[in-house]
């Protein structure tokens, strides 16, 4: 009785959230194209599956996932954890906080798999392009661009170094493998950036961050505990690039693998017609 | 009826699968590493279950009602040929879905408490919700303007990597003149502006319009307005931390 009580709570929320886009969408739709949208039972009804779906998944993160997640990231932030056995704390080193760069990668990669948007952009990516782009491996891309990201990001926060060196550098990557990538990746490879820190990826990476800066002497929460999303949101334009290009260079591989093996074969080619002119004049000269 | 049942449960299983790596990496985590019991772990299988049903229904009504309104809209507003129109359409949509998120209302109230502890405000709460406020609107023009921008590099055909790298430019630039306080909130709100439903609507929106547009590519030029949507807000508010200090 409880959960029927929170589901519709939850679903009055999105409801509540959703209502501006629904408000703009019929009010161009009626006031400025002044056509009836096409198909508009199915529409309808796919409107209604994304509310009810999204109630689900949100409610299901917050019985779940997340209570789970973020005691996890406390845990592991915790002094007690992470000194064992030493009473003092004179310094700290970032290699103590090995277990918690794992896990910053972990989560990362784990939650971006589960993401709807990436989900919903990868269908798209994948259908547009005709199959070309497999919307699986597009997504186990952006997610270990969303692990290395966090991983990184966490170790920042450990070291206390400024943000923006990190991400500047991620810049000039960026722009340097714009240059050499495939064309046709680019601007979906810009596009995976923004859409992996929604629903899952950010309330947990949040935490995580807040419970690192919250336990290392000389962080403070509130100003390290940001950042952890600019990292996340970064890594995985990289990543995608590199996946395009890492595919393109396989592919030239086996070209040119088949440009030999063809070029053997027309060696052969001529080698047999040598011999039969051979034969020829041998013949004529018999 | 039979066959929908079964596209239904192939699709359930996709879900299950999705969902397994963050499975394994929590009981790993919670047994091997931390080596505690699981709490409450009736809850934790209803809550799974929810998660799984959900998203199986979410990706499902997505490819019902979300991507053919974005596509049929975009053909809609092509056919209409009015550009003034399509881009009141498009800031509308930016400003109207983000200026409601709820993750940045979170993160701006965090910024408001980050802000008013540093000095940047005073201490009342009344500058605090003004200031948050004005976050929250900042971040809404930025994208409002992002997806402008966006569509009109559809109708043009200009190439992406060059607006791009003209906002990483500036994002630098700025980074260097803004008060330091900013720059940590300003880097995330860039992430945290595109909500679920906006995403694959804009998506549908864009790959739409660079198919009914004659001589685009729906792979170059569809793709794109998410990424503009989330590097104007950094722009943005450090401008705003700039104004107000």
């Amino acid at each position: 009785m409880n959960l029927i009580v929170e589901f519709l709570t939850t679903l009055k929320n999105t409801v509540v959230d959703v209502l501006p886009i629904i408000s703009i969408i019929l009010g161009f739709q009626l006031l400025v194209i002044r056509q009836p949208i096409p198909h508009i039972k199915q529409v309808g009804f796919g409107f209604i599956y994304v509310l009810i779906g999204l109630a689900l998944f949100l409610l299901g993160l917050e019985k779940a996932l997340f209570p789970l997640g973020k005691m996890m990231a406390v845990q592991l932030t915790a002094p007690e954890f992470i000194h064992a056995g030493e009473h003092i704390l004179t310094s700290i080193h970032w290699s103590d906080y090995i277990w918690i760069y794992i896990f910053a990668a972990s989560i990362g990669f784990s939650t971006t798999i589960a993401e709807p948007s990436l989900i919903a952009v990868a269908i798209k990516a994948e259908e547009v392009s005709g199959g070309a782009i497999n919307a699986n491996s597009l997504r186990i891309s952006v997610a270990i661009g969303v692990a290395f990201g966090i991983a990184l990001g966490s170790y920042r926060i450990v070291v206390g170094h400024p943000i923006h060196y990190y991400i500047i550098s991620g810049y000039v990557v960026v722009v340097i493998q714009t240059f050499f990538c495939p064309k046709l990746i680019v601007p979906l490879a810009y596009d995976s950036g923004g859409v992996t820190t929604s629903t899952v990826t950010v309330p947990l990476v949040a935490a995580l961050g807040l419970g690192l800066a919250s336990t290392i002497p000389g962080r403070s929460p509130l100003i390290d505990g940001f950042g952890l999303i600019a990292f996340a949101s970064l890594f995985p334009i990289i990543a995608v690039m590199a996946y395009a290009q890492l595919t393109q260079a396989k592919e030239r591989q086996v070209k040119r693998k088949g440009d030999k093996i063809k070029r053997k074969k027309v060696n052969k080619r001529k080698f047999t017609h040598k011999k039969l002119a051979l034969l020829e004049s041998s013949k004529k000269n018999r | 009826m039979n066959q929908q049942f079964f596209v239904f449960l192939r699709a359930l299983l996709g879900s299950c699968k999705d969902l397994l790596p963050i499975i394994l990496v929590i009981a790993f985590f919670q047994f091997a590493v931390l080596q505690q019991p699981m709490p409450n772990f009736g809850d934790i299988l209803v809550g799974l279950a929810f998660v799984v049903f959900g998203l199986t229904f979410f990706i499902y009504g997505l490819e019902m009602g979300l991507f053919p309104i974005g596509e049929s809209m975009a053909q809609a507003f092509a056919k209409k040929g009015s550009i003034s129109w399509l881009l009141t359409f498009a800031f509308c949509l930016g400003f109207g879905t983000t200026v409601a998120e709820p993750s940045l209302i979170a993160v701006a109230k965090e910024a408001a408490n980050v802000a008013a502890s540093g000095g940047i405000i005073s201490d009342t709460l009344e500058s605090q919700l003004s200031y948050a406020n004005g976050l929250r609107f900042t971040v809404a023009f930025a994208v409002g303007l992002a997806i402008v921008i966006g569509v009109l590099r559809i109708i043009r055909g200009w190439p992406i990597q060059y607006i791009i790298l003209g906002g990483y430019i500036l994002v630098v630039l700025m980074t260097m003149i803004a008060p330091s306080w900013i720059i940590g909130i300003a880097y995330d709100s860039g992430g945290v502006t595109t909500s679920t439903i906006t995403v694959p609507l804009v998506t549908a929106l864009g790959v739409g319009l660079a198919s009914a547009i004659k001589g685009r590519n729906p792979m170059i030029d569809g793709f794109g307005l998410i990424a503009f949507a989330s590097l104007t807000p950094i722009i943005f508010v450090m401008i705003y931390g700039m104004v107000l200090s």
